[in-house]
Formats: structure tokens, C-alpha cells, sequence
């Protein structure tokens, strides 16, 4: 073990051309525009920020309640409600820019059209390092679910904002299909650089005493420690079926949780619903797989990236 | 405001489920204003995953334990046993480990020094106004208006009393206090003080019609509300209330976590709110 403790793991990676200093960075809708964590938490230690998803216009969201706790996870159905593309690169992005952090830009639209002109408004925008195309919220009705569970339909908007756009593209995919690897791969050939799953699994709870939904909008995305089996398995599947690289999102709330997206093959993950919990948990998510690493004789921590022993 | 690891002081039921914490909490005593809250981590296991939101009740110091120590801060909350979280804070003891997010929110407005007040607490709504009032007597006159459905609901009101504040009681049950409705004896004193600013905070329903009763009148009112959260920070926008002005066409949310827990009475879209919570099965 002495021998181990003077290693000084090299803990950055690379995805879709971005170098992170780590393979840590927040969900998108997790942890707004970066500023409302920057007191707990400082940016700069982070692999990247991901922002909330930004629509052409600014969207209100939906009705409350709009948020429910589960066993081990929450229900959410938030309605996307952000300031709109155009607001957040004039008053958002000049507060991520002051940071050595690469900053990815979430977004979404209701129509190819839209998602083409949201990526084109980002293309030239001075501090965005890689776009992050959600193309799979199950939250708003006409939203991206039809996306991001038809691969044909995936395969021509990504193809589409592929052609708007000459930052790194990043597709995150819904895990409410049959068959992940076959939207993967439409998103591959598309032309995603990386791709970024899981976004959360569509689920419901009902007041039994009121008889109604616990949300207002009745059904909702699932995210939290119960996700993350489900979120394992199917990063493990989709790094099977692509080439690109992969991020991995469910349920991360310890460097542990991390680790296993890391050996099933994730080049780097997303933590979510953890922030709400601990507003510091990346940072010592980032403090602690960098002891497991130490501990564990590990010099670089690509070497855990994909080690699966089967 | 920021996360702290620290430990619980004491956990004790005041009234058939209520229940009393006192959290060792430094640095709040200077930086925690009247109508702030924390998000308190119950424990570091699950359940439950998310934070649950606390009213402050009151800041203060431990007695030093010896001459040259400083005085240890702590904070109280009071709550009632809802659910899982606050069954589990039920059975937690002195020495306990436990997290706190805070001071958050933004808190009342003290108002104008001199000034007649009157706060109007329901239940468990009474908690944040205990700060206020602290604050408030200094200067002015405090009148509190304290409501609930039986006896059991009234809570702390020989404290108000210890500061100097003149308390008014009435339960739905008439088992303490006055029979009927908090908000009638509201509009009695307002009869009588027409120029007093009423700060309130209870169940939604009960500031619903203390705000029927202060926008008829031109009457002065902050209201304290609770929310669902779960960051706590205006991330998850899960909190979110209508504002003055929403409408479908052109949406107006506030967080109630950033931008209250308080807020002014004009500030909010009552309207919409009524709608929404006239489905509240729950509360009365």
C-alpha cells in the first residue's frame, strides 16, 4: 500500500474532443446555469458543466406539484421550463466563461426546424465547448419523446442539427425504448460525436387518498439511486453497439456508483439528482475515485474505462 | 449560506406530534434572518434521497461550557410527523449526525418601526414567524394570531408571550382558545388596528383568506409559503408558485426557494393559486 500512495492518478479524459480535467460533470436540469451550485462548489473543479436544456423561446414549465420522492429516487415532470436560447447566451454564459471549465450547452425543440436553429443560434457562441441534444424528455407533450424513440425520426433530426452546427455534438437518449442499441446507432450514423445516456425512465405515483397523479402533469422522469442498475446495463449495451464515446447518467450518487459506468465503458458520467441531495457531491465524488485510483495502483484512469472482466 | 456536517442537540415532542430539534449550527445566529429556512439532511443513508425544507424557529447560543470558550450556536426547528423523513427525525438523539443547507431564501421585511403587527400562524406555519417577532419587538407593537384545528396545533405561544407579544388563540374544535377560524379574529383586529401590516404563514387555504381579507382592506401583507423542493438553491425548479401576471400565454414562476419563502401579497398570482390548491384534499 506505501508504494501506492505516491501515485498522482492522471484523471482526465477525453470525449468527443474535449478534454475534461476529470470524467465528472452535472445532468442536465440538475444544476441550472451553473451559478445557483457555484457557492457550494467550486466549478473549476469540474470534468464540465451541462446546463438546464434551452428551447428557441423561453418556456414557463408545467403546473405544480411538479416534483414527488419514490423509494430511493424522485419523480420529476419540471416541463423544461428555461429563459429561452437567445437569453441564455446574453446573460448566462458570460458568468460560465470566467471559469477553466468546459461548459456543454443542453438543448432541445419542439420540431427538427427548432432544434435546427437553437444549434445554429449556439454555433459561434464564444465559450460553448459541445452541444448536448436531448432528444428524449419525457415531460412535455409534442416534445422530444417522439425523437428519441423512433430511430428513424432520431436519425434525421441529429443529421439535421448536425449540418447546423461545427461544435461536438452529444445525443443523450431516452431509455424508454425497446431496444437502446438500435437509437444508438441511428444517432452514431447520424453523426453524434458521443452520445449520453441515460436520461430518466418515464414513471407515475398516485396520492391514494386524493386519487390523483402526485404530479400535475400525471406522468414524469424517474431519476435517483433506483435508476442506476437499469442505467448500467443499458451504457453497457449501447458502448457494445457504437464506436463513439459514451456518457453515462443514472443514479450516480459515489465515486463507486461512478466506477461501474466507468468499467462498463463510459468514457465519463453525469451525477443528477445527487446535486439536490449534496450540493458538494461532485466534488467529492472527484476526491474519492481519485483515492480509489490511488488505492488501487491505478496511474491513469482511462485504464478502468471500459475493463469489464466477463 | 452553505452545506455543514453537524450533530443534533436535543429532539423532543412538544405537543402530541410536534416535535422540537435543536441543531448545533454555527455561524447562523449572525446570518439567519427571520423567515429563512434550511434544508435538513435527515441522514446519510436512504431513505429518504431528498432534503426536506425546515422554517428556522429561532438562532441563539449554548451556554459556554467554560469562561474562555465561545459560545456554541444553535438553531431550532419545529415539525410534525408527516411522512418518512420526519418519522425517521422522530427518533433521532442528541449526538445524532445530521446536514444542513442554509440559511436560505429570502426572509420578511421587517417593516416600518412603529408600525402595528399582526402575524397570523396556522399550525406548524407558526415557526418562521417566531424570529420575526423577536426582531419586531423591538420597535413595535406585535399582536400574534395563532390558529389550528384542535389544541394540539398550538405550539411555542408562551414564548410569544415571553417576548412581549400579545397572543390571540382560537381552534376550529374550540378546545383551546377561541371556536371558529383564525382568520375571523384577523378581521376583528383589523377592525381595530385598520393600519397594522400582517405577516402570515400556515396552510394554504388559511393565507388564501387572510389575503381575501388584506387585499379588501389595502391591508399590508407578506406571506410565508411551503413548497415540495428539492435542491433548495433554484436548480430544480421543482418549487415553483405563480407570480403577479402569470397567465397561460405568458407564464410568470418564482422559486420559493430563491425567491421566498416570503413574499408580498402582490407579488404572487392569487387567482391562479386559489384554482390550483381548491384540490388540496389534505389541508383544511
Amino acid at each position: 500500500m506505501s508504494e501506492n500512495k505516491k501515485i498522482q492518478p492522471q484523471m482526465s479524459v477525453e470525449v468527443a474532443g474535449l478534454k475534461l480535467k476529470n470524467p465528472i460533470m452535472p445532468a442536465s436540469g440538475t444544476f441550472g446555469y451553473g451559478e445557483e451550485y457555484a457557492p457550494y462548489l467550486d466549478l473549476n473543479q469540474l470534468g464540465a458543466v451541462v446546463t438546464k436544456g434551452m428551447s428557441l423561446n423561453p418556456k414557463a414549465g408545467n403546473n405544480t406539484p411538479r416534483i414527488c420522492e419514490t423509494v430511493s429516487g424522485m419523480l420529476n415532470a419540471i416541463g423544461l421550463q428555461n429563459v429561452g436560447v437567445d437569453a441564455f447566451i446574453k446573460h448566462k454564459m458570460a458568468y460560465l466563461e470566467q471559469y477553466d471549465t468546459p461548459v456543454i450547452v443542453n438543448f432541445f425543440g419542439n420540431t427538427q426546424d427548432e432544434y435546427g436553429e437553437v444549434a445554429a443560434r449556439l454555433d459561434d457562441v464564444p465559450g460553448v465547448s459541445a452541444l448536448e441534444m436531448n432528444i428524449s424528455c419525457p415531460n412535455v407533450k409534442h416534445g422530444g419523446i417522439v425523437f428519441g424513440t423512433d430511430p428513424a425520426a432520431a436519425f434525421e433530426v441529429v443529421s439535421l442539427v448536425r449540418k447546423r452546427t461545427s461544435k461536438p455534438l452529444i445525443v443523450k437518449l431516452t431509455p424508454n425504448v425497446t431496444d437502446i442499441q438500435i437509437t444508438a446507432r441511428a444517432a452514431e450514423e447520424a453523426g453524434a460525436d458521443a452520445l449520453s445516456l441515460i436520461n430518466t425512465l418515464t414513471g407515475m405515483a398516485v396520492d391514494v387518498k386524493t386519487r390523483k397523479p402526485r404530479l400535475a402533469n400525471t406522468i414524469g422522469g424517474l431519476s435517483g439511486p433506483a435508476i442506476r442498475p437499469i442505467a448500467v446495463r443499458l451504457v453497457h449495451q449501447v458502448v457494445q453497439a457504437v464506436k463513439v464515446p459514451v456518457i453515462g447518467i443514472g443514479g450516480i450518487s459515489r465515486a463507486m456508483d461512478a466506477l461501474e459506468f466507468l468499467i462498463v465503458g463510459a468514457k465519463a458520467v453525469q451525477v443528477g439528482t445527487a446535486n439536490f441531495v449534496d450540493p458538494n457531491a461532485m466534488a467529492t465524488i472527484i476526491a474519492d475515485l481519485e483515492q480509489f485510483c490511488c488505492e488501487e495502483g491505478i496511474a491513469d484512469i482511462n485504464e478502468l474505462i471500459g475493463s469489464l472482466e466477463l | 449560506m452553505k452545506n455543514i456536517k453537524t450533530i443534533v442537540l436535543s429532539n423532543q415532542e412538544i405537543s402530541p406530534g410536534y416535535f422540537r430539534m435543536k441543531i448545533l449550527s454555527p455561524g447562523y445566529c449572525e446570518s439567519a434572518q427571520p423567515g429563512q429556512f434550511v434544508m435538513f439532511r435527515v441522514q446519510r443513508s436512504l431513505p429518504p434521497l431528498l432534503r426536506r425544507p425546515f422554517g428556522i424557529f429561532r438562532a441563539g447560543f449554548l451556554p459556554a461550557d467554560c469562561d474562555d470558550m465561545p459560545a456554541k450556536e444553535f438553531i431550532e426547528i419545529i415539525y410534525k410527523v408527516v411522512g418518512s423523513g420526519t418519522e425517521i427525525m422522530e427518533g433521532l438523539h442528541h449526538g445524532d449526525p445530521v446536514e444542513l443547507l442554509g440559511p436560505l431564501g429570502e426572509g420578511f421585511d421587517l417593516g416600518a418601526p412603529e408600525e402595528e403587527k399582526i402575524l397570523v400562524g396556522g399550525g406548524i406555519g407558526l415557526v418562521p414567524l417566531y424570529m420575526l417577532a423577536e426582531k419586531m419587538v423591538e420597535n413595535s407593537k406585535v399582536r400574534l394570531l395563532m390558529g389550528g384545528r384542535t389544541r394540539d396545533d398550538i405550539i411555542t405561544v408562551t414564548e410569544f408571550e415571553r417576548l412581549g407579544v400579545e397572543t390571540y388563540v382560537s381552534t376550529e374544535d374550540g378546545s383551546l382558545g377561541e371556536e371558529g377560524l383564525v382568520t375571523r379574529v384577523l378581521e376583528r383586529k383589523l377592525d381595530k388596528y385598520p393600519n397594522a401590516a400582517v405577516f402570515a404563514c400556515g396552510p394554504m387555504p388559511m393565507i388564501e383568506a387572510v389575503q381575501k381579507i388584506c387585499d379588501s382592506r389595502g391591508t399590508s401583507l407578506q406571506v410565508s409559503l411551503e413548497a415540495l423542493m428539492a435542491c433548495g438553491v433554484g436548480a430544480c425548479l421543482g418549487c415553483v408558485v405563480k407570480g403577479e401576471g402569470h397567465s397561460d400565454a405568458e407564464p410568470r414562476y418564482l422559486c420559493t426557494c430563491t425567491s421566498g419563502p416570503v413574499f408580498r401579497a402582490e407579488e404572487l398570482n392569487w387567482e391562479k393559486e386559489a384554482a390550483n390548491n381548491s384540490e388540496c384534499g389534505g389541508c383544511k
